[in-house]
C-alpha cells in the first residue's frame, strides 16, 4: 500500500530476490490470457454465485483485510463464499509475480491488488485482461463513489476502460516528534505549527531554528531525510513524472524541478539527517530521535507506530498541514483478471470490500493502520471524521486528513514513477551524505532514469 | 596379464539391450538438464536479440547485437565490471592465501584437530543472510563494532557503506569470512594425499618445516590450488547474495553503485528496471567473461606445467 515499498526489504524478502536472480535465465511463455467474458452477476444473486466457492485474493505487504475482520463479516454476507490470501510481503516483487503470470495468463488469483506504482502499467498494458469496471452491473453507481482523480488514476484516458476499484488513498500531512521540539524550545502544538509550515521555505526556515537551537538533543535533525521532502513536493507539482498522456518526461516536470529545489536547499541547510528511507537505520531512527519531523501520508502513522512501538505514544504528533499544499502519497485498486476462475464472485467481493461501510470499517476499527477511504462518500461519513489516534497525542485524524483529503492535486501517474523517485531519492541521499553537487547528482538520477525508460 | 581386445561386433549387439536401458535410467537427467539448463540458455540467447519488458512480453522487437552494443558503451556495465574484477581479488586472493596456511596448520598432529576442522566450515554453513546483518552491523559507520576499534586505536572512522573502497572491502570480508574454511578442507585433502615419504626425506636434507611447505606441500597441491582458483573465479563472477543484501536488499550496490557487481547490475535490468533484454545480455556476457578467465587461469597453469618440473609429484585434476 505505500509508494515506495522497494526499498523497505526484509532479510526473507531478500532470500527470495536470490531466488529469483537465479531464475533470470529462465524464459516464459508468452500466449496472451484469453479470458471469458463477464458474466451477468445478477442471475447469481448478490454473491455472484450460489455454489460454495472458494476466492483467493492477491496482495502485498499488509492490506488490512483480515486484520479488520472483513473476511469474516463477508462470511456472514456470503456464507458460500470463502475467502484466501495469497500474500506477498513486497510490492515490487508482488508486481513481477503478477507480471509473469499475466504474460503466460495462468496461476492468476480471483482478485488482483493493484499499487499506485504499477496501475500506470496495468492500464496501458494490460487492461484488456482486468474486468472493466465500467461494464459490470452498479457501474455507475460504483463510479460516483468514489473520488474522482482515484477512479481516473485507473481508467484510460477516454475514461472508458477501468481496471480496479479504489482501496485506500494517502493524503499527506506532518507527523512531528512533540518532545524534540519542546526541547529545542519551539512551538509544539498542532495549531501553532500549521501556521508555521504552511510553504517548505517557512518548513526549512524553522528546521533551520530546531538546528540551532542549543537545548535539542545532539544527534538529532530536524527531517529525516530530503527525500521526504522531495517525494512529497514532486506530486504537488502539476506534473510529477509523468506528462498528462502518461508518458513518461522528467527533464520538463515542474514538480520534479520545484521538489529538487526545495530538497537540496533542505540538504545544503543540514535540516536532513541524511537517513535511505525504509532501510534499516531509518526504522530505529522513528525510535532513536535522529529527526523531529516526516512528511506523513495516512499509511505511515501505522508504519510509525509499527517502528516506534508504544514507549513512544504521546510523544509523536501530527500538524494538520502540508507545506506546498495538499496532496497524495500512496494508494491501491482491487481488479479481477478476466482468466479468473470464479469472475462474478470475484466482482462481487470487490464491490463489497470498496462500499463505502467497509472502507469506514477500515478507518475506524482499533487495528487501523491508516487506511484512509478512497470512497469519498465514506471519507465524508461521520464515524471516519470523528477518528482520532491515541498514540498521536490524540489528534484529530479523521478531520485533518478529511480536510486534505477533500482538497488535494494530484498529477498525472506514468509507467515508471517507481523507478524514477527511486533514483532521484538515492541522488538526494549522495548530497545529503557526500556532499555530491546538486546539479551532478541529477544527472546522475538522469542517466539511471535512462537505464529504466531505455 | 592378459590384454583385453575390443568387444567384436557380436558382443556388442548381445549388450545392446543392457545399454537401451542405461538410457532409460540417464533420461530423467537429461529431461530435467534440456528444461531447467539448456532451455533458458538458448532462450536468453534470443531474448537478448530482442527489446523485451515482462509487462509487454509479447510485443517484443528484434534488436540484433542492440543490446550489446548499449551495454559496452554503457557506463553502469564498465562501473559493475571493474567492480566484480576488484572485488573478486580482494576477495579471492586473501581467501585462497588464508585457507592454504589454515590447512597447514590443521595438517599437523594438533590438540582438538578434529575440532578446528569443523569450526573451520562453520561460516560456510552459516545462513549468507544472517551472516551479511551481522557484518551490517559490524560495519555500521555510526555504532559498528570496526569504526570502534578504529577508534580505540586512534584512526579516523570509515565510511564501510558510502565510500567505494571501503564498502567494496567490506564486502569482500563477508566473501572471504564465509568461503576461507570451505577451501581450506579441500586444501587439507589435497595436502593429505601428498606422500607422506616425500616429508620424510625432506627432514632427513634438514628442511624445516617453511621449506617443507614451499617445496613439498606447494608443488603437491597445485592441481588443488588451480581447481580452487577456477572456482573462486566462477564465484566471484557471479557474485551477488553479498553485495545485495549488504544496501538493504537492494541492487544498485550503494547510492553510486560503488559496490554493484555484475550480478547485480543484471539483476536490477531485469527485475526492478524490467528490460529482460538488456538484463539476458548481461548474462550471456557474464557467461563469456567466466568461460575467458577459465581459460586464461588453465592456459597460464598448464603453461607453467610444461617449463615446470614438480607437475609430477601430483595426480592432475581435470578440468
Amino acid at each position: 500500500m505505500r509508494r515506495t515499498p522497494s526499498r523497505r526489504r526484509t532479510t526473507a524478502t531478500s532470500m527470495a530476490a536470490l531466488t529469483a536472480g537465479a531464475l533470470i535465465l529462465a524464459g516464459c511463455s508468452s500466449s496472451s490470457g484469453g479470458g471469458t467474458t463477464s458474466s451477468s452477476a445478477t442471475s447469481d444473486g448478490p454473491c455472484g454465485t450460489k455454489a460454495a466457492t472458494t476466492l483467493t485474493v492477491g496482495l502485498f505487504g499488509t492490506f488490512g483485510f483480515k486484520e479488520n475482520g472483513l473476511w469474516d463479516a463477508y462470511k456472514k454476507v456470503c456464507p458460500n463464499i470463502t475467502v484466501q490470501e495469497d500474500v506477498v510481503e513486497q510490492s515490487a516483487d508482488y508486481w513481477t509475480r503478477l507480471k509473469t503470470r499475466l504474460a503466460s495468463g495462468t496461476g492468476l488469483d480471483d482478485v488482483q491488488a493493484i499499487e499506485i506504482g504499477f496501475v500506470a502499467d496495468v492500464v496501458q498494458n494490460h487492461a484488456n485482461q482486468f474486468v472493466n469496471w465500467n461494464s459490470v452491473p452498479n457501474a455507475a453507481a460504483d463510479k460516483a463513489e468514489f473520488f474522482p482523480w482515484k477512479w481516473g488514476q485507473a481508467s484510460n484516458a477516454e475514461g472508458s476502460v477501468t481496471v480496479g476499484l479504489g482501496t485506500d488513498i494517502g493524503p499527506e500531512a506532518i507527523c512531528y516528534r512533540k518532545d524534540l521540539l519542546a526541547a529545542a524550545g519551539l512551538p509544539s502544538d498542532p495549531a501553532t505549527l500549521a501556521t508555521k509550515w504552511s510553504t517548505w521555505e517557512d518548513f526549512i526556515a524553522f528546521g533551520k531554528q530546531y538546528e540551532a537551537s542549543a537545548t535539542k538533543p545532539k544527534d538529532s535533525r530536524f527531517v529525516d531525510s530530503a527525500a521526504s521532502i522531495f517525494s512529497t513536493a514532486v506530486y504537488q507539482g502539476t506534473e510529477a513524472y509523468a506528462d498528462a498522456s502518461g508518458k513518461t518526461d522528467v527533464a520538463n516536470s515542474d514538480g520534479v524541478k520545484s521538489a529538487w529545489g526545495y530538497a537540496t536547499q533542505a540538504a545544503a541547510a543540514k535540516v536532513t539527517a541524511g537517513l535511505q528511507q525504509f532501510s534499516p537505520p531509518w526504522n530505529k531512527a522513528f525510535s532513536s530521535g535522529s529527526f523531529a519531523t516526516i512528511a506523513c501520508p495516512t499509511w505511515m502513522m501505522g508504519y510509525i507506530q509499527g517502528q516506534a512501538g508504544p514507549t513512544y505514544a504521546g510523544k509523536w504528533a501530527i500538524a494538520p498541514v502540508l507545506p506546498g499544499g495538499a496532496t497524495n502519497w500512496g494508494g491501491s485498486w482491487l481488479g479481477v483478471p478476466k482468466a479468473a476462475k470464479n469472475q462474478a464472485a470475484a466482482v462481487a467481493l470487490v464491490q463489497w470490500l470498496s462500499a463505502k461501510d467497509q472502507q469506514v470499517t477500515m478507518w475506524t476499527s482499533a487495528k487501523q493502520g491508516g487506511h484512509f477511504p478512497s470512497n469519498s462518500h465514506a471519507a465524508a461519513d461521520s464515524s471516519v471524521a470523528s477518528a482520532t489516534s491515541a498514540y498521536f497525542d490524540n489528534a484529530p485524524v479523521g478531520t485533518l486528513f478529511g480536510a486534505i483529503a477533500g482538497k488535494m492535486k494530484v498529477p498525472p501517474i506514468g509507467l515508471y514513477d517507481t523507478q524514477i523517485q527511486n533514483a532521484l531519492t538515492t541522488q538526494l541521499t549522495n548530497v545529503e551524505t557526500k556532499g555530491t553537487a546538486p546539479d551532478k547528482a541529477f544527472a546522475d538520477a538522469l542517466a539511471a532514469i535512462k537505464q529504466v525508460t531505455g | 596379464m592378459t590384454t583385453i581386445s575390443p568387444p567384436t561386433r557380436a558382443q556388442r549387439s548381445h549388450r545392446l539391450p543392457g545399454s537401451r536401458i542405461a538410457y532409460a535410467y540417464v533420461a530423467p537427467f537429461f529431461a530435467v538438464f534440456l528444461a531447467f539448463s539448456i532451455y533458458p540458455w538458448l532462450d536468453t540467447a534470443w531474448v537478448s536479440l530482442h527489446e523485451v519488458r515482462l509487462s509487454t512480453y509479447d510485443q517484443s522487437t528484434w534488436l540484433g547485437l542492440g543490446n550489446y552494443v548499449n551495454l559496452f558503451s554503457n557506463p553502469f556495465f564498465w562501473n559493475a565490471f571493474r567492480n566484480t574484477v576488484t572485488i573478486g581479488v580482494i576477495s579471492t586472493v586473501p581467501q585462497l592465501c588464508m585457507a592454504l596456511g589454515i590447512a597447514h596448520l590443521l595438517n599437523y598432529r594438533l590438540r582438538g584437530r578434529t575440532f578446528f576442522r569443523v569450526a573451520i566450515l562453520m561460516p560456510y554453513a552459516t545462513s549468507l543472510a544472517a551472516a551479511t546483518v551481522i557484518f551490517l552491523e559490524l560495519f555500521d559507520s555510526k555504532l559498528g563494532l570496526v569504526n570502534w576499534a578504529l577508534h580505540l586505536v586512534h584512526l579516523p572512522a570509515v565510511d564501510w557503506q558510502g565510500s567505494r573502497w571501503p564498502a567494496q572491502i567490506a564486502v569482500s570480508t563477508i566473501v572471504t569470512w564465509r568461503w576461507t574454511g570451505y577451501n581450506a578442507l579441500i586444501y587439507l585433502a589435497g595436502m593429505q594425499s601428498i606422500d607422506t615419504e616425500l616429508y620424510d626425506a625432506a627432514l632427513v636434507d634438514g628442511a624445516n618445516r617453511w621449506q617443507q611447505f614451499r617445496h613439498v606441500t606447494l608443488p603437491g597441491l597445485r592441481p588443488t590450488i588451480l581447481f580452487t582458483i577456477v572456482v573462486s573465479t566462477i564465484g566471484a563472477a557471479q557474485l551477488f547474495g553479498e553485495p545485495l543484501l549488504y544496501h538493504n536488499g537492494m541492487p544498485d550496490g550503494g547510492t553510486q553503485g560503488q559496490y554493484q557487481t555484475l550480478g547485480l547490475l543484471m539483476y536490477q535490468q531485469g527485475w526492478t528496471n524490467d528490460r529482460l533484454g538488456l538484463a539476458s545480455a548481461t548474462a550471456w556476457t557474464v557467461f563469456l567473461v567466466i568461460v575467458v578467465a577459465v581459460l586464461v587461469n588453465t592456459t597460464l597453469a598448464r603453461r607453467r606445467d610444461r617449463q615446470g618440473t614438480l607437475s609430477s609429484l601430483a595426480p592432475k585434476v581435470r578440468l
